[in-house]
């Protein structure tokens, strides 16, 4: 049962994240919220499970030509030694600070969104 | 001659300026997605779009590539520390992959901007649960 429970989230977490809309954001707290799913865990979990769609899905947008991988080498390089950062600095931190952290980046990641539904034709 | 030199600079500038903000971009959002897991995507799209003047669609794809090896290192580095059970790990990964194909071809034939807001509402009140509560 919990089995099903698991895929449910991560079915509407990849719903999102195929519109495009950062479903991760989503999948974290329906893991914490609904499941329990202690805050690390729900993080690691986001950070794995959305790794094989994203590869398909950079394939179709490679053949389309919209990737622009000579300025993303430029992002890539330093956000792969951050991030390297922010994991331990999420290590040191205990679960419930996390994820009231994790709260507040949501509700400012949550004004982007609304910026951006807006902007939206 | 003097008006081609100029331009030659300005033209310099610009492109050093442009990896300026992309290598800034890329502290942000490599520092947020490790520490929180995830959301660095929704950063670096419109970094990429209004700050380097991508494109929003390129801009969208190419924030997958960047996204993929730093999840992907942070994933390893997550499991290392002992945060990663496969037993959870295999349904919620199917269920983001067989959904994130029907997210795709939905995006054509919903209202997106109403999905959109709805979206943004139910991060604002998970926000504010997990913040407060």
């Amino acid at each position: 049962m919990e089995f099903l429970y698991f895929a449910l989230a991560g079915a509407a977490g990849g719903v999102l994240g195929g519109m495009g809309m950062g479903g991760g954001t989503i999948l974290i707290p329906l893991l914490g919220i609904f499941l329990n799913v202690a805050q690390h865990q729900a993080q690691a979990l986001n950070l794995i499970a959305f790794l094989p769609m994203a590869v398909v899905a950079l394939v179709i947008h490679f053949k389309n030509g919209l990737v622009e991988w000579k300025k993303a080498i430029f992002v890539i390089v330093p956000a792969l030694l951050f991030a390297v950062l922010g994991c331990f600095a999420a290590e040191k931190t205990g679960g419930d600070a996390l994820r009231r952290i994790f709260g507040g980046f949501l509700i400012a990641l949550s004004a982007f969104q609304f910026i951006s539904a807006l902007k939206t034709e | 001659m003097k008006n081609t030199l100029l331009r030659s600079i300005g033209e310099k500038e610009r492109q050093i300026s442009e990896k300026c903000v992309l290598v800034c971009a890329g502290i942000v959002t490599g520092l947020a997605n490790g520490l929180f897991g995830g959301g660095g995507g929704m950063l670096v799209v419109p970094m990429l779009a209004f700050l380097a003047g991508m494109p929003v669609k390129n801009a969208h794809a190419t924030a997958i590539l960047i996204i993929l090896p730093v999840s992907a290192l942070s994933g390893i580095i997550y499991a290392a520390f002992g945060n990663f059970t496969l037993s959870a790990g295999i349904p919620v990964t199917a269920g983001v992959l067989a959904c994130g194909v029907l997210g795709a071809l939905l995006l054509k034939k919903l209202p997106v901007k109403w999905i959109s807001v709805i979206f943004a509402a139910a991060m604002l009140a998970a926000g504010g649960k997990m913040l407060f509560f």
